[in-house]
This record gives C-alpha cells, structure tokens and sequence, in this order.
C-alpha cells in the first residue's frame, strides 16, 4: 500500500531539484540533505531504533532461550514470565513469543529488503536505458510508467498472490517488479542530465557501448536517490507485507511474519493480549520510526518548509 | 491641501527571531496631506514595505508594530482586526511590490475587483462589476469588458500591476500606498504608470505614498520624500530641495548613484559598501561605516532627526559642504 | 473547460485498453494458471472455460474475443464455482462495497480538510498538536490492527458497538468498519491540506486580499480554500483507489458482505476468473475517477485547462 511515507511526492520534488543542477551540485545537494537530516532529532532516534530492530531481528534468535517453532510444554497461553524466559508470554502452542516476533521480523525484513532491491534494479536499468537512448524509446517507455501508475497497485499484488501461492520470496520479488516506477522516472530525469556531462561524451567518443557507459558513469551519481528511496519504500513494503500475511495470503506456518503474528493474535486479543500487542508494538515502532524518517528526509531536502 | 489625512508617530516594527529580535522600522514621523505624493526612498532592506504594511495591519505572524498612525481619530496600529477592515480597503488602499503573485491565480479579476465594492460601499454584485469595468478601463486596460472575465495568468505583468491599481482606487481611498509600483515594468510601461498615478490622484484627491529604488520616479511625480536608511528616515523634505541641496550624506549618496539625477558629478558614485544588516548595526550613526562624512562623534552618539531650515529634517551631524569634489 | 475533458476522456482509453491486455495475458501465460494442464479443474468447470476463452482457437483470437465481450459488460465467469460470474459477485458485493467506501471517503474529505484548515490557521497551538498526534497515528497504524484494535476496546471491553457482522440496514454495525477505512484518509487529506493552506496563508494573494478588508472569514472561505484545494484533490483519485482496496481488509476484518471479502475468498482459492475480472471493474471505476478528479482539478487551477 504505497503513500504512507508521501514517497512519491518527496522523491519526485527531490528529483526535479537534481534535475535543475549538473552532477557534482547533485551530489553536494544530497550531502547538505543528510547534513540536515543528522540534525533532526525525531529523525535520528528514529534511526537508531530502526537500526536496533534490525539487529535485534537478525541476532537476536541466537540468543533467545527459545526456538522460534519450539514448543515448551509446560507453559502453553501463559502471560510474560521472565522466570522462563517467555519475556513476551507464549502462545497457544507453546512457543515463545519473543523468538517468534524477532523471527518474524527478520522475515518481514527480508522480503522488504528483497522487494526494494528487485525496485531498485528494474527501477534503475529502465530509468537509465530511457533517458540514455531518449528520444522514441523514451517516449514510449514512460509512458508505460504513467499508465502503470493509473493501475490500482493492491489489486495487481493479490493477482501476483495467485500465481506465485505459497512462496513469500518469490511474491516479494513479483511486488518489487510491481515497485520500480517512481525510482525509474527518477534515474530518466538523472540520466538525461548526466549523458550530456564531458565524461560521458568522452567515453562515447571513445567508443564505450551503451551499456557499459550506463553502468560505469550513470548508476554510480544514482546513489542519493536510490538510498533516498530504498528508505522510503521499505515501509511500504513492510506495510504491503503484513497486510498480505494478515489476510492469510503472505507468509504462511510455520514460517512467520509480523502480519501473521497479528493475524493469530488478532482473534485471541480477548484472553492472551501479549499476542497481539508483542507484534503490533513493533510492527508500530518500525513504521513510526520509518515515517520520521521519511520526514526527516523530506525536510532535509527542502528546508525552506520550516 | 493642508488637511492632514495621516499622521504617523514614532511608529517602530519589531520582528521576533527564533532567539533574537529584529527591528526592521524605528520610531517613523510623517504626516501625510490629502492630495500630495509622498515618496519613500531608500536601499533594500531599509524597512520601507514593512513600515507601511504595519500601518495596513499586514506584517506577517512574527511581526509587531508600536506608535501610533492616525487616520482622523482612528489608531492604526494595534487596531482590532474586525474595525481595521472597515477601514482598509476603503479609506486606506495598498498596492503591493509583486504584481506576478498577489493576485489570486484561482479567481476570476472581476471577482477580486467587485469584492472591494460588495465589501465597502455595500453595491450588489452586478453593479459592483460594473464599476470594476469601468475602473479598468480608466487604469488603461483594453477590451475591459472582456478581461474582467479573465484570470490573473492570462494577463501580462504590466497588466495585472494595472488590475492592482484598479482594485486600490475602486473605493477611491483617501490613502494610496504604491509599493514599488514600477520596479517590474520596462521602462515605457512605467511611463504610463506614472502618469497614471498622477491623473489618478489629481481626479481622486488621494494622497499618494510613493516608494521605490528609483530616484528617478521621485523627481516627475513627489511633492515631498522621506530617506530611510537601516528602518529609520535619515532625512526628509520637499523633493525639489533635496534634489538640489542633499543635506544627508547618504541622500546624497543616493542621488549619485541615479543615472538621470547625477548630472552634477562627472561619473556615477556608488554608495560604497553593503546596506547594514539589520541585526547588527553599527553604534553611533548607522551610517557611518559607508560615510565620507563621518567624523569621531558619528562613531559613538546617533544623530537625532532634526529640524533645518525651511521645514526640511535630517539626522547627520555634519554641517559643512557636501560635495564629492570636496571629498576626493 | 469542455475541450478540457474530452482530452482527459479520450487519453484515458488507451491507459484502459493497455490494463486489460495486461490482464489477459497475466491470465492466460502466468505458470500455474488455471490453463495449465498441471491444474485439476473440475472437468464441467475445465469444459466452460474451454467454451468461454475459445481454446481452440489462437492466441489474439482469444483476446479478441475476451476484448468484445469485455465491451459489452461480461467480466468472465469464475474458475471455481460453477456457472459463478464475476456479474453474479458484482450483484451482490458492489452496492454494499460502493456505499461503505463512498461513506467513508465522503466523511473522511470533508473531516480531512476542515481538521486540516484548523490546523493550520492555529498553527504550532494546541488544535495543531493534536491533530498531528492523531494524524501520526492514522498514517502509521496499518487498517488491519487498528480494526482488530477497535474491536477489542469498543466491541469487546466497552461493547458499545458490534465488533463485526451484519445487520441489514444496520448503521451501528457501520461505524466501526466505516472509521478504520475513513481514519488514514483523513489524515492524510488534513495533512496536504494543513500544508498547503498554511503555505497559501502566507501568500501576497491572501496578503491583498487582507489589504482589501474583507474579514478573515471571507478571506480563507474565498481567496484561501479553493488554491488550497488543490494538492488535496490530486491525492483524491489515488486515495479513492487506497479506499476501495482498503475496504477488501475491512470487509475480510468485519466480515461484512462486500466485493472484498468474496474477492479475498477467490485469491485464496486461486479464482482467477473472480480476481480479475474483478481487478478490470476496479480499474474502470478508478479510471473514471481519476477522470472526475482531473475536471475538479482544472476547476480549481486555471492554469491547468490550457496545458
Ligand atoms: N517576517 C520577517 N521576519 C524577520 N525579518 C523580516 C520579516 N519581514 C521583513 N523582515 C526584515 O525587515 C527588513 C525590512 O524589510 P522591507 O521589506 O521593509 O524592506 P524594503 O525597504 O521594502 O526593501 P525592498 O526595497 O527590497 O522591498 C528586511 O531587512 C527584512 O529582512
Ligand atoms: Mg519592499
């Protein structure tokens, strides 16, 4: 579900300003950006416990008592008990809480982490190939991205749901193919001002093909953009994920993710509340922190807001 | 022409900083006469649109003004904002600097125009139209008829600043302040805008606050001008006078670095140095800094403004001859 | 103005047109389809399929076919449930689907803009804090949870309202449904709208308008609101779209008898009748929608009609 971040707006404002200035502006641009952005304290809290989820979600499990599938018997639906280990209670099965949000953290990660990626290339070859060859090509090739865009998103992930059924990874890459459209028509409007740079006719000049110009000279002055959007559209996917898993249609038992956890909790929230609330804190915290970041960027990009 | 239709005391504009303060006006005194032209000269940042927005109750959110302006027995300054706008618009108008913006983009003109009239003089909609009309083909706009239906974008600046006007007179105030009213037009356009104001005002009555950059507009259409410098006047008088014998060094300044007026040197004299910055100005005379004048008591005491002879005022405390030659 | 929306009218049939050829060959080439012979269908099922999507007969020829009949309002039938049609779902689902989602957005605009007009003339005081509090919140909390979490408080601890199901007629069975989905639109529209008029309040236009003395009130109700409109109503198509789809979770949630929740039915099942055609009549109304919201658009920016 695009938008919780205004994603497209900021990116679009952020690109049409490096459009206005050659490559090495750009880039001084984007650097004055993060000085910024450092300075902003939600923004900075909000990084650093985005960090911490991170880390906690990747070696955390090595240092929970408790496997994520593993069963303790002898504490089935019990509430917080530190005692045992079970710091976020147990469920209905048994297994501990805690093992299970981190794990499903670090699987909502990933395949947030993966979507991005997937976006970011196919974003990045289309973008670069359009403004690179210019003219029909070009034409033509945005204009798919403007009709794409008219097309209802959601809709497109359940059809992706359908055919790729049961494996999150591969829908995770079906939903980055489905992503790639805002970081396209970013890397057109940089390619477009970069091809006309000296480096780039000299290497024309010097007989470089096509591709090679594109990835030696253009993806490397891309990277402003392309953190700036990775940051932007991990959230979204996050968001897309759990709301998948939610329905039943994302990840799926035993493996498990933070829409699943709620989507189990969710209907026991009555009599064992600790198995939605574990989930939904962090599920919570990591978009809240997300968004300040989206802010944060957005002020640090057009600073005359304030 | 002795009627005093505006009378400013020790009017001072403050804006607040994040941790400072900044005092852009200090302590203004003029009075204005029903029917003259008063202009207000000085170099960017001086403080000249922000003294006379205080007066319309304009100064944005962080801003504040002090004194008095007033209008009859009415206090401008610090006036409820329901009793000021029975005022503004209809007895006091104002133009303002950018005529590419401060017309709505999303009204059609006759709309912005016959607003005023609806508003003041309590005209239906029809009739508060055709006044409009009227006005702006007296403001020189052709077909007005037809681009009354227009919006701000289909027109040309030289246009919307004569739609600007239009809109000011339509109540036909005793006051008009034109803020820089020229300074987007090529130079044929303000011509014909200046001779326009000075039909206007002599057809209306209207006195006519007058501020610019532009010593030349000074010298064809005011009867009396006030100098500002760093957001207080430093000299004021009849324009002729001042014109002819500058008794403020950065008047004479002024004067030198204007194209037309500085027939008296032989080549043109820019007023060395940068306008101050607000936030730190200089102790003793403002001034100074930039002062060929300026000798140890300008560097410690503020010259007060003063009386001179024939009605005139300055703030200087240099008495002698003031002629470049007398300096180079 | 007119000539204005014929131009929107007929650029928005080749994006129409592209949409379904897209659908179709998702249909017909995506592995694990329903035509592939891997799949069990039940074999009356299999034989309608063959009889619907010709399979003789070649590929274009196919899509030729599924394009005509498209045009005269068939979108298909379902690959589950036999003698089932997307018509069928669109008969029972839509009205309540429609009426839920065309509440919720007509509420949610209307509290969006004045909130966020509130907000602005009163920025940094109190009205301001908390409605970005409220809005922080409405952005960041994902439908889902904040109906499992209104569940629980107002349906099961206070039970003041139904926590799910239907009554037919009922508008307390609404309210809760009708608050999940309107929440996030609201405060995103309060949010561009806070924006945008505090950044039109600052103008030299609203500076004239003050000059003129016409009051405050008529200042922000004439010379403010419409140009502060604008980003507002270009993120109304795109949020009609989040709404419509929105409500796919809060049917499934409420267990209301919307398009949603017969559509989440079918993806489980791997519908793929259902889904798309499904899919086609959301991009049709969105299309029409983001139609209606370009007019609105060129009504309130001038400028707009001549590009
Ligand atoms: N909102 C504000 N906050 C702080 N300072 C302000 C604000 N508005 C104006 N100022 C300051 O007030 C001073 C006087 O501004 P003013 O607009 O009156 O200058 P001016 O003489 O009209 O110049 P110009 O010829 O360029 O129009 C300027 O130095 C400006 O920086
Ligand atoms: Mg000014």
């Amino acid at each position: 579900m695009a938008g919780i971040t205004g994603k497209d707006a900021i990116l679009t404002d952020y690109a049409n300003k490096l459009e206005k200035l050659d490559a090495p502006k750009g880039r001084s641009l984007t650097q004055d950006a993060m000085r910024r952005l450092l300075r902003n304290k939600a923004a900075m809290v909000s990084i650093i416990l985005v960090v911490l989820i991170v880390l906690a979600a990747i070696i955390g499990p090595y240092f929970v008592p408790w496997g994520y599938a593993e069963v303790d018997w002898t504490s089935i639906r019990k509430p917080p008990d530190l005692s045992k280990g079970h710091v976020f209670g147990t469920d209905q099965n048994g297994r501990d809480m805690l093992a299970r949000v981190l794990q499903g953290t670090q699987m909502s990660l990933i395949v947030a982490g993966v979507a991005t990626v997937v976006s970011v290339v196919i974003g990045v070859v289309y973008g670069a190939v359009a403004g690179y060859f210019g003219g029909k090509v070009d034409a033509v090739m945005m204009r798919f991205v403007d009709i794409m865009y008219a097309l209802p998103y959601i809709l497109f992930v359940i059809i992706l749901v359908v055919i790729f059924g049961r494996n999150p990874v591969l829908l995770f890459v079906g939903i980055g193919c489905l992503e790639w459209l805002t970081m396209a028509r970013i890397v057109r409007g940089q390619t477009l001002t970069l091809k006309e740079r000296e480096f780039v006719e000299a290497a024309r000049a010097g007989g470089a093909k096509p591709f090679t110009i594109i990835l030696r000279h253009i993806v490397p002055n891309l990277t402003g953009p392309v953190v700036i959007y990775a940051t932007l559209t991990v959230p979204e996917i996050i968001i897309t994920e759990s709301f998948l898993s939610y329905l039943g249609l994302g990840v799926q038992e035993p493996q498990t993710s933070l829409g699943t956890l709620i989507s189990f909790g969710a209907p026991v929230a009555e009599v064992l509340p600790w198995m939605l609330l574990a989930p939904a804190g962090v599920l919570v915290t990591l978009l809240l922190c997300l968004t300040y970041i989206g802010d944060g960027l957005r002020d640090a990009l057009d600073p005359k807001d304030r | 022409m002795t009627d005093t239709v505006l009378s400013i005391e020790d009017l001072s504009v403050t804006f607040d900083l994040h941790q400072s303060e900044v005092h852009a006006v200090r302590e203004l005194n003029f009075s204005l006469q029903a029917g003259e032209t008063m202009a207000v000269v000085g170099e960017s940042g001086s403080g000249k649109s922000q003294a006379f927005l205080s007066i319309m109750g304009l100064l944005a959110k962080n801003g504040r003004a002090s004194g008095r302006a007033m209008l009859g027995d009415l206090n401008l300054v610090g006036m409820d904002k329901n009793r000021l706008d029975q005022v503004r618009g209809k007895d006091i108008a104002m133009i303002f600097q950018d005529p590419m913006t401060s017309l709505n983009p999303s009204l059609r003109l006759k709309t912005q125009l016959s607003e005023v009239l609806v508003k003041h003089q309590g005209f239906d909609k029809g009739k508060a139209i055709r006044h409009a009309v009227e006005m702006l083909e007296r403001v020189g706009i052709p077909e007005p008829g037809k681009r009354a239906n227009a919006y701000p974008h289909e027109l040309s600046g030289g246009m919307r600043q004569r739609v600007m006007i239009a809109m000011a007179l339509l109540c036909q105030p005793k006051i008009l302040i034109a803020d820089e009213p020229t300074t987007a037009l090529d130079v044929t356009v303000q011509a014909q805008m200046l001779d326009l104001f000075k039909t206007l005002t002599e057809d209306f009555g209207t006195a006519l606050v007058l501020i610019t950059h532009d010593l030349g507009v000074v010298a064809g259409v005011a009867d009396r001008m006030m100098v500002m410098y760093g957001g207080r006047c430093v000299e004021k008088g009849r324009t002729d006078e001042l014109f002819y014998d500058p008794r403020h060094p950065y008047t004479l300044g002024l004067l030198h670095s204007t194209p037309h007026i500085a027939h008296r040197a032989a080549r043109l004299d820019p007023i060395q140095g940068l306008p101050p910055s607000l936030e730190h100005l200089p102790k003793g005379c403002s001034f100074h800094p930039r002062c060929a004048f300026c000798f140890d008591r300008c560097l410690e005491e503020r010259p007060p403004l003063a009386p001179v002879e024939g009605g005139r005022e300055k703030a200087c405390f240099y008495e002698g001859p003031m002629t470049y030659e007398a300096v180079a | 103005m007119i000539s204005y929306a014929l131009r929107r009218v007929l650029s928005a049939i080749p994006i129409a047109l592209i949409a379904v050829t897209v659908c179709f060959f998702i249909l017909r080439l995506a592995p694990g389809g329903p035509f592939d012979g891997e799949r069990a269908l039940p074999p009356n099922v299999m034989a309608n399929l063959r009889a619907y999507y010709n399979l003789d007969q070649s590929l274009p020829m196919q899509y030729l076919i599924y394009v005509w009949r498209l045009l005269h309002g068939d979108l298909g039938p379902s690959m589950v449930i036999d003698g089932f049609r997307v018509s069928d779902l669109i008969r029972i689902g839509f009205p309540f689907t429609l009426t839920m989602a065309m509440s919720a957005f007509v509420v949610a605009t209307a509290i969006g803009i004045v909130a966020g007009m509130i907000a602005a003339v009163n920025q940094n005081k109190w009205p301001d804090y908390v409605l970005v509090l409220v809005v922080m919140i409405g952005v960041v909390v994902p439908n889902f949870l904040s109906a499992a979490l209104l569940q629980l408080v107002f349906g099961v601890y206070l039970k003041w309202l139904p926590a799910g199901g239907w009554v037919n007629g009922s508008l307390t069975h609404l309210v809760l449904p009708v608050t999940v989905l309107a929440w996030p639109h609201a405060a995103r529209i309060s949010r561009l709208m806070r924006g945008s008029m505090i950044e039109v309040l600052g103008t030299n236009y609203v500076r004239t308008a003050r000059s003129k003395g016409l009051g405050e009130r008529l200042v922000l109700a004439r010379h403010a609101i419409k140009p502060a409109l604008i980003p507002v109503v270009s993120y109304l198509g795109p949020g009609l779209s989040y709404l419509l789809t929105g409500s796919l979770v809060v049917e499934q949630v409420f267990g209301l008898p919307g398009i949603g929740k017969y559509f989440i039915t079918a993806a489980l099942n791997r519908d793929y009748g259902i889904v798309l055609g499904t899919t086609i009549l959301y991009m049709f109304i969105i299309l029409a929608l983001n139609l209606l919201v370009d007019m609105l658009y060129a009504w309130l920016d001038p400028k707009v009609r001549y590009r």
